[in-house]
């Protein structure tokens, strides 16, 4: 008999399952269970979009990329984020198209990381960091951000972490779970704790078009401190809803997006064509599509937090992303008890703060890609669910 | 008028007050008032539900009127268009830009009566110089909903 622990790598075995697939694993089995879970836009792409893929596809264009991706799709990449973010990289070599923003994380983390390295990561976020950076043989230091600073990085709570043997900070924003956002000054102060070191940052990007109100999302790399240590990782899924076309992009400095690419050259040869072709759409021609997506999230964002704050679950209003983050202290449960009795009570599915870190204890993840008469649905089966436990 | 209440309303006529309120950032009772003023002053016309009655009442027919019109003098379209509007049959007038003049929607119970309705009230009007009458096979969207799609949600537990 073969002993597959003895084949598999000890690290991978180590690394522990996200905490959401485990609650989801739960909801999947229930009939008639409501979910706030889902972390994917409801509505179809764009129709644009849509169409312009089926018309390559007619047109056979069904072929390998260049590795880099399609010049044109870079192109249009290079033109979105300098009129969006105010941002410069060249198509030529600072610019590289992936599956999805998860390779983009990934490849860098793997690029940038010797064992023994350590990855700042601030948490409640995002559940890939850390896991990737383990596989890496990379040490992840967390920083736990606090509701009392509307879940930024402080530049306090960055020093503090910095070792000699710190290589990146990430910084996931706007953020999943939290909703939070950095603006042009958090950034700044950022900028000049680390302006004469060797750290870089990854900035996962990919909720960017997703902010509310007059604050427009901020890339470091827009920050002079900040641009030549700063890789940006984005991509289609969540701004354009395109998240099984599987498309994202990856843009920094030359030899860092130079190493990336050979990596990805070997790994995965290159994106999707039909969906660099459909990406080439999004990016030209669906300001519109997106506002009224933007538009509709916005409604229901604020009718899910205004909810969960008449229910005495204090919410604090979530800036970017799709997410609403609630505090459920006031039930004395922690959030794994809160999301377990909430689903079997009351087939609510929501994930435990914990899924994202320690310090996401005390507060859940609600996300609000649903139409606004699930979530109050939802929102009154929470109530009930309430009112029983006093 | 509060234009962001009426792109609201137009998306979902249901959409309580409490709701509007909480979206745009208005008391209730403000709200309600907004609402109100643009209901008096003919904002707001009417609420009404999207239905998909092939699926009702396969029977109902409806049809689009092209009508080629000689407008009067001093009064141009408003007068033979207003009078139009006035039959319970017609559901939307339009004046219209290109090869014809008025466009008429009109529904009935069978293709007999609409043609009828067509014949006997329409194209007998004086300033009326021609109909062309073409009838609704089908309908796949109206008011921005596909009618034929259903609404399921495929998405899978799949997300992060």
């Amino acid at each position: 008999m073969i002993d597959y622990n003895k084949i598999l790598n000890n690290t991978i075995q180590d690394v522990k399952w996200s905490g959401i697939r485990k609650f989801f694993d739960i909801a999947n089995t229930m009939e008639g269970v409501i979910s706030l879970g889902v972390g994917e836009p409801d509505f179809p792409t764009p129709w644009k979009i849509r169409h312009c893929a089926i018309k390559s596809l007619e047109k056979g264009k069904t072929r390998y990329s260049s590795n880099w991706g399609l010049s044109t799709l870079r192109e249009e990449i290079s033109n979105y984020l300098t009129r969006k973010y105010n941002i410069t990289y060249s198509p030529e070599d600072e610019i590289l198209v992936t599956v999805g923003g998860s390779e983009a994380i990934d490849a860098c983390l793997r690029v940038i990381t010797d064992p023994g390295d350590e990855i700042i990561i601030p948490q409640p976020s995002y559940v890939c960091y850390e896991p990737i950076t383990q596989v890496c043989g990379g040490v992840p230091v967390i920083i736990n951000t606090k509701a009392e600073n509307d879940f930024k990085v402080t530049a306090k709570e960055l020093i503090e972490k910095i070792t000699p043997k710190t290589k990146a900070l990430i910084l996931p924003y706007p953020c999943n779970p939290t909703g939070a956002i950095m603006e042009k000054s958090d950034l700044e102060a950022l900028g000049e704790v680390l302006k004469d070191t060797n750290i870089l940052v990854i900035s996962d990007e990919i909720y960017s078009e997703l902010t509310f109100g007059e604050k427009k999302h901020v890339s470091p790399a827009s920050i002079d401190t900040l641009k030549d240590r700063t890789v940006v990782i984005n991509g289609f899924s969540k701004s354009f809803s395109m998240t099984g076309w599987r498309l994202g992009f990856v843009c920094g400095p030359e030899p860092i997006i130079s190493q990336i690419t050979k990596l990805h050259q070997f790994a995965i040869m290159c994106a999707p064509t039909t969906s660099q072709y459909a990406a080439i759409e999004a990016l030209k021609s669906c300001d519109e599509e997106v506002q009224d997506m933007l538009e509709e999230y916005d409604t229901r964002r604020k009718i899910i937090v205004k909810g969960f704050n008449d229910l005495g679950l204090s919410c604090r209003e979530p800036k970017g992303a799709f997410y609403a983050f609630p505090c459920i202290k006031s039930t004395g449960m922690t959030s794994e008890e809160f999301c377990e009795k909430l689903l079997y009570a009351k087939k609510v599915a929501v994930v435990p703060g914990t899924a994202f870190g320690d310090s996401g204890e005390g507060f859940i993840r609600a996300s609000y890609c649903y139409s606004t008469e699930h979530i109050k649905e939802a929102l009154s089966r929470i109530k009930e669910f309430l009112d029983e436990i006093k | 008028m509060n234009k962001k209440i009426l792109k609201l309303l137009n998306k979902d006529a249901r959409m309580t007050v409490a709701d509007i309120a909480t979206v745009v950032g208005l008391s209730e009772e403000d709200t309600a008032k907004e609402i109100k003023e643009m209901e008096k002053s003919g904002l707001i016309r009417g609420y009404k539900a999207v239905i998909d009655w092939e699926s009702v009442d396969s029977a109902s027919v409806s049809a689009i009127i092209e009508l080629q019109v000689t407008p009067k003098a001093g009064y141009g379209f408003e007068e033979i268009a207003e009078k139009i509007a006035k039959y319970p049959q017609v559901e939307s007038v339009y004046l219209m830009s290109g090869v014809y003049d008025l466009n008429v929607v009109v529904k009935g119970n069978s293709f007999q009566e609409v043609a009828q309705f067509v014949a006997k009230e329409i194209s007998t009007i004086d300033s009326v110089t021609s109909t062309a009458t073409h009838f609704v096979l089908r309908r796949y969207k109206e008011f921005n909903v596909e009618l034929g799609g259903n609404d399921t949600d495929e998405r899978g537990n799949f997300s992060l």
